[in-house]
C-alpha cells in the first residue's frame, strides 16, 4: 500500500499534482481549528482591508477575516462533498453490485432505473426543494437529497466490474462451496470493486462541492451556514468586485479550484493505476 | 426495418420512463415536504398589511385550487398528472394572471438556442480535437490542449462562467455580460440578430469550455483504446491512407459512444445552460426560474421543473433516433 | 520503387531473414523489463512457397510475424538482425511509413487471424476494398469493380457481400472475404497468421483450400502460422518450428512428420491423433518458459526428457543435418561430444518404443 502510493507519486505527474494540491486543501482545512475569532461573526476587524501581513487575505466588508473564514468554509464544502459522496456510496454499491452479480432481468430493470436517473436534470429538482423546503432548509437535508439523486453514474461503473467478476473462476468456486450471496459479495467481489469505489467518491466529491456551490451562489441553500458558495454569495451580496474588494472573491474562487483539480487529478490517477490493462503492461505481460 | 421500429419502441419506452419518474419526483418533493405552499403564499401576501381572516380564507381556498391541492392524495395526483399532460400549470403568482406556460414559451427558445448551438460547438469541436490528440499522442500542441482540457473538465459551470462574468465585466469590458439582446433595439433584422449573438458569447463560452474539456477527454481515451482494435491495426498494416485510418477507422468508430455520451449527459449539461444563464441574466429559463423561486411562484417553479424534464427527455430521444445513422449495428442488436 | 531482384541473393528467395532479434522493451513506473520473443532467427522463404512455421502460444512465432511484416509499435523494438524481401533492396523495418505503404498489398499483404475483426464495423465491405486495394492498383473506379467482382467470383464469393456490413456476415464469410481482400492485388509475398484458428473444422477446410487455391492462382510465396500441426501437413510445403523465440527445427513438411528429430519437434507430431492409433498421448511437463527470464542453455531443457548437463550449458546451434534439414539439438547435431550423443541417440530411441 505504502509502497503504491510512493511508486505512483514518483512515476504518475499526475498523482502528485492531485496529491499536492488536496494536501494543501486539506491544510488549509484543518488550520480552522485555530482561528483566533469565530470566523462567522462580524465585525470582529477592521472591514474591507486588502491582504496584509496582518490579514493575508484581507478582510470582507461584513468586518471578518477572509483567511479564517476561508480556513472554515473549505472544511464545510469538503465535509459537505465527503458526505454526499459516502451516502451515495451505499446506494451505488448496492445497486451495482446487486445489478452485476444477479444478471438477467434483475439487472435489466435495475439498470433501466439507473439510466434513467443519470438524465433527469438535477438542478431543478433540487432548486424545486429548496423552494419547498425554504427556511427549513439545512446542509445535512441536501446533502441527503443529492445523495439520493447522485448514486446512478457510478452504479453503472460498479456494476460493469461486478459483471466481469461474475464470471470468473473463483465466484463458481465460492458458489460451489456453498457461501451465501450476501457472503460472496462483501468477502469475495468488495475488495475488488474497492478501488473503482474509491475513484468514484472522489469523482463523486468533486460533483456535490460543485452543486452545492452553485445552488448556495444564488441563495438556494441555508446562507448562514460558510461554504465556500455562501461565501462568494455573501461577497456578491455586497458587490465587492464594484467595489473593488476582489480578495473576497478571489481566494476563495482560487481554492475550491485547486480543490476540484486535486480530487480530479486523483481520481484520473487511481483510474488509470486500475485500470487492468496499463496493470498488465506495468507487470511486463504481453498478449 | 422492423429491428429499427423494435428500437425505436424500447427508446420511446425508455423516454416514457424519464418523464414518469422524473416527474413523480417532482410531485414527492411538492408534497412531503412539510412546508405548504399555500401557507407560504399567504405569509408573504399578509406581511405587508392587513387582511381580514375572511379574505385569506377566501384566498387559501383559492390557492389551494389553483396548486391543485384539493382533495384525496389521489385526487391531487391525478390533478397533478392531468396539468402536465395538458401542459396546464395555471397562472403564474408572480405576474399573475399570464398562464405559466406563456412564460415558459417565451424563456425556452432562449435557453434552446443557448444550448443546442453551444453543446453542438462544445460536442463537435472536442471530439475532434480529442480524436487528434488521441492519435497523434506525441504532438506537443495537443498535449498541451489537453492539460487545458483536464483542468477545464473539473470546474462547475458556475465558476468557469463567473471568472468570465469577471474577467469582461471587470478586467476587459468588451462583450456585453448581461441580457439577450439590446432592449432598444428593433426586434427583428439584422441588427436584432447580431446584438442576440453578442450577447449569448459569454455564455455560449462557458458552455463550451467546460463541454469541451470533457468530450476532448473522452475522445482521447477512446481513440487510445480504438487504434489498438483489429481492424485499426489490419489497416495500418494495409498501408491505408493515414487520414482515412483516422477519420474513417479511429474516429468514425468513436463517435457512436461518444453519441451515447451526449445523451447520457444532456441533464447535467441543461443544468449548466440553466446555471450559465443566471449568472449572465439571459433571458431564459435559468434566469426564470431563479426569479420564481425568489418570487415565491410556486406553479411556475413547478412548471419549469417539469418542462425541464420533459425537454431533456425529448433531446435524447432525438439522439436515439439519429443514433441508428451513425452505427449500422445498432438496428440490429 | 524497389521492385527488383537482390543482386547477391539467389533470385528464387523471396524472403531472407538473418538473425533476426525482436524484443518488447517496457518500462512502467519505473520497471524495466525486456521480453525476449524473437532470438535469432534465420530462415528463408522461396518462390512460390508455402513456408509453415508452428509452436504452441508465446512461443514467439506471432512477434516475429509482426516483425517481418513491419508492423512494429513500442514496446516491440528489432534489436539486431536482417530481413530482406526480394522486392526491396534494404531491410523492411528501416522504411519509412511512405515507403512502407507502397509496398503494403502490391508486394507484401497479410491475412489476419480468424478471430480478429479486421473489417471496420461501420463500414461496408465494398468501402474496405476501396481503402485497402485501390491506393494499389492503376485502375479507374468502375474497372476497379470489375477487377474485384472478378477476383470475388474466382474465390467463389457472391458480389453482394460488397454491399453488406461486417456484422451481417458469419465469421467464415467474414475470413473469406478478408483473404480475397489479401489477394486482390496479387501480392509477392502473402503473411497468414492463423487464418484458421477460431473457424469450426467444417468452415476451416474450405477456408484452407481457399488460401492455397488462392496462392497458386497468383504464384505468391507465404508464410503460414498456426499451432495447428494437422494444418501444416495439409498446407505447408516447408515446416519451421518455433519455441521459446527460437527456431528449433526445419525441413520440408513430409520430412518433418515422417522423422523429426528436435525432441520438441517429436513431442507435437507424437500429440497428433491418428485413425486407429489408441495408445495415450503422453503430455509434456511444464509450461513453456517466461521469455523475460529464459532458461540458460537449451531453452526447452526443463521440460525436455533428453536433457543433458550440456544443455543447461549452452545453447545449441541450428545446425544443417540434411540439404534441407536443419535442427538445434545437442542430442541430435554431431558436433560436441560425440560420446554424449550416442548415448542420448540410445535414450531416445527407447524413448519413442515406450
Amino acid at each position: 500500500m505504502l509502497k503504491t502510493v510512493r511508486d505512483l507519486f514518483r512515476y504518475n505527474l499526475e498523482f502528485a499534482l492531485g496529491a499536492i494540491l488536496i494536501l494543501i486543501v486539506f491544510s488549509f482545512a484543518a488550520a480552522s481549528f485555530f482561528s483566533p475569532y469565530p470566523p462567522m461573526d462580524s465585525y470582529v476587524v477592521a472591514p474591507d482591508v486588502p491582504p496584509s501581513w496582518a490579514y493575508p487575505f484581507g478582510t470582507n466588508s461584513r468586518g471578518q477575516d477572509v483567511f479564517w473564514q476561508l480556513t472554515l468554509a473549505i472544511r464545510n464544502s469538503l465535509l459537505f462533498g465527503l458526505s454526499v459522496a459516502l451516502m451515495s456510496r451505499i446506494l451505488s454499491l448496492l445497486i451495482g453490485l446487486v445489478a452485476g452479480y444477479a444478471g438477467g432481468i434483475t439487472d435489466r430493470i435495475l439498470m433501466t432505473i439507473n439510466d434513467t436517473f443519470v438524465v433527469i436534470p438535477l438542478f431543478p429538482i433540487l432548486v424545486l426543494f429548496f423552494f419547498m423546503m425554504r427556511d427549513n432548509m439545512s446542509w445535512p437535508m441536501l446533502a441527503i437529497a443529492m445523495a439520493s439523486l447522485g448514486w446512478p453514474y457510478d452504479a453503472r461503473l460498479i456494476r460493469s466490474v461486478a459483471l466481469s467478476l461474475r464470471t470468473r473462476e473463483f465466484t463458481a468456486m465460492s458458489v460451489f462451496s456453498g457461501m451465501s450471496t450476501r457472503q460472496i459479495l462483501v468477502e469475495e467481489h468488495l475488495p475488488y470493486v474497492l478501488p473503482i469505489v474509491f475513484s468514484t467518491t472522489l469523482n463523486n466529491m468533486n460533483w456535490s462541492i460543485g452543486l452545492e456551490v452553485t445552488l448556495s451562489v444564488i441563495g438556494f441553500t441555508n446562507i448562514e451556514t460558510p461554504t465556500i458558495g455562501t461565501m462568494i454569495y455573501w461577497a456578491n451580496q455586497h458587490t465587492a468586485m464594484v467595489a473593488g474588494v476582489w480578495w473576497w472573491i478571489f481566494f476563495p474562487v482560487v481554492l475550491v479550484i485547486m480543490t476540484f483539480l486535486g480530487l480530479y487529478l486523483l481520481s484520473v490517477s487511481m483510474n488509470e493505476y486500475i485500470d487492468p490493462r496499463s496493470r498488465l503492461t506495468r507487470m511486463g505481460g504481453q498478449g | 426495418m422492423r429491428t429499427y421500429a423494435l428500437y425505436l419502441v424500447r427508446r420511446f419506452a425508455q423516454f416514457i420512463l424519464v418523464v414518469f419518474i422524473g416527474i413523480n419526483i417532482a410531485y414527492l418533493i411538492t408534497h412531503l415536504t412539510p412546508v405548504d405552499p399555500v401557507e407560504q403564499a399567504i405569509s408573504s401576501v399578509t406581511m405587508f398589511g392587513q387582511s381580514s381572516p375572511e379574505m385569506v380564507e377566501v384566498m387559501r381556498k383559492t390557492l389551494r385550487e389553483l396548486y391543485g391541492l384539493e382533495g384525496s392524495a389521489w385526487e391531487q395526483y391525478v390533478t397533478f398528472w392531468r396539468r402536465m399532460a395538458t401542459g396546464d400549470f395555471g397562472p403564474s403568482l408572480s405576474a399573475f394572471p399570464t398562464p405559466v406556460s406563456t412564460l415558459i414559451w417565451q424563456a425556452l427558445p432562449w435557453t434552446l438556442g443557448l444550448l443546442v448551438c453551444s453543446t453542438l460547438i462544445a460536442w463537435i469541436v472536442g471530439n475532434f480535437l480529442g480524436g487528434l490528440a488521441g492519435y497523434y499522442r506525441k504532438n506537443s500542441l495537443l498535449k498541451a490542449l489537453g492539460i487545458l482540457a483536464m483542468s477545464l473538465q473539473p470546474i462547475p459551470y458556475y465558476i468557469v462562467a463567473f471568472i468570465l462574468l469577471v474577467v469582461f465585466g471587470f478586467l476587459w469590458p468588451v462583450l456585453p455580460i448581461s441580457g439577450g439582446a439590446e432592449m432598444n433595439i428593433d426586434r427583428q433584422g439584422f441588427a436584432f440578430a447580431g446584438s442576440i449573438i453578442k450577447h449569448s458569447i459569454l455564455p455560449a463560452l462557458s458552455l463550451v469550455l467546460v463541454g469541451l474539456g470533457a468530450w476532448f477527454i473522452g475522445m482521447r481515451s477512446l481513440v487510445s483504446n480504438i487504434v489498438t482494435e483489429d481492424y485499426v491495426t489490419y489497416a495500418e498494416l494495409g498501408g491505408v491512407d493515414r487520414r482515412r485510418i483516422l477519420f474513417s477507422y479511429v474516429m468514425r468508430n468513436a463517435l457512436s459512444p461518444q453519441l451515447t455520451g451526449l445523451a447520457l449527459s444532456l441533464g447535467a449539461i441543461f443544468n449548466g445552460a440553466i446555471i450559465t444563464e443566471f449568472v449572465f441574466g439571459y433571458p431564459g429559463m435559468g434566469t426564470l426560474l431563479v426569479r420564481a423561486v425568489n418570487a415565491g411562484d410556486y406553479s411556475l417553479v413547478l412548471g419549469i421543473t417539469s418542462v425541464s424534464i420533459i425537454a431533456v427527455a425529448s433531446a435524447i430521444l432525438v439522439i436515439d433516433i439519429i443514433y441508428p445513422l451513425l452505427d449500422p449495428r445498432v438496428a440490429r442488436s | 520503387m524497389n521492385a527488383r531482384p537482390r543482386a547477391n541473393g539467389s533470385a528464387d528467395v523471396m524472403l531472407d531473414v538473418k538473425n533476426l532479434r525482436a524484443y518488447y522493451v517496457t518500462k512502467y513506473f519505473g520497471t524495466q523489463r525486456e521480453v525476449r520473443a524473437v532470438d535469432d532467427i534465420s530462415l528463408r522463404v522461396g518462390r512460390n512457397e508455402i513456408y509453415g512455421l508452428a509452436g504452441e502460444s508465446s512461443s514467439g512465432k506471432t512477434t516475429f510475424i509482426k516483425t517481418i511484416a513491419a508492423a512494429i509499435r513500442p514496446p516491440l523494438t528489432v534489436v539486431g538482425g536482417s530481413i530482406r524481401y526480394s522486392f526491396l533492396d534494404r531491410d523492411i523495418y528501416k522504411l519509412d511509413r511512405a515507403a512502407l505503404s507502397a509496398i503494403r498489398w502490391r508486394h507484401l499483404s497479410y491475412i489476419p487471424q480468424g478471430s480478429m475483426n479486421v473489417l471496420n464495423p461501420v463500414r461496408r465491405v465494398r468501402e474496405s476494398f476501396i481503402d485497402f486495394a485501390l491506393p494499389h492498383m492503376d485502375l479507374r473506379k468502375q474497372q476497379f469493380f470489375a477487377a474485384i467482382v472478378a477476383h470475388l467470383e474466382r474465390l467463389q464469393l457472391a458480389p453482394g457481400v460488397l454491399d453488406a456490413y461486417p456484422h451481417e456476415l458469419s465469421g467464415g464469410m467474414r475470413q473469406r472475404i478478408a483473404i480475397a481482400l489479401a489477394t486482390v492485388c496479387r501480392p509477392d509475398f502473402i503473411i497468414a497468421d492463423e487464418p484458421t484458428t477460431a473457424l469450426d473444422v467444417v468452415v476451416q477446410k474450405s477456408v484452407l483450400e481457399l488460401i492455397r487455391e488462392a496462392q497458386r492462382e497468383i504464384g505468391s510465396s507465404m508464410i503460414f502460422v498456426t499451432h495447428d500441426m494437422a494444418v501444416h501437413a495439409n498446407i505447408s510445403d516447408r515446416l519451421g518450428i518455433m519455441y521459446a523465440g527460437r527456431l528449433v527445427e526445419e525441413a520440408p513438411t513430409a520430412e518433418i512428420f515422417r522423422s523429426p528429430k528436435h525432441p520438441y519437434t517429436q513431442h507435437l507430431i507424437a500429440s497428433l491423433p491418428r485413425i486407429g492409433d489408441l495408445s495415450a498421448k503422453r503430455a509434456l511437463t511444464g509450461a513453456p518458459p517466461s521469455l523475460a527470464e529464459p532458461p540458460s542453455g537449451c531453452r526447452f531443457h526443463p521440460r525436455c526428457p533428453l536433457a543433458m548437463d550440456i544443455c543447461r550449458e549452452t545453447h545449441p546451434e541450428l545446425v544443417t543435418i540434411d540439404p534441407r534439414h536443419r535442427v538445434a539439438c545437442h542430442a541430435v547435431s554431431p558436433v560436441v561430444r560425440p560420446d554424449r550423443v550416442v548415448a542420448a541417440a540410445a535414450k531416445q530411441r527407447t524413448g519413442l518404443v515406450q
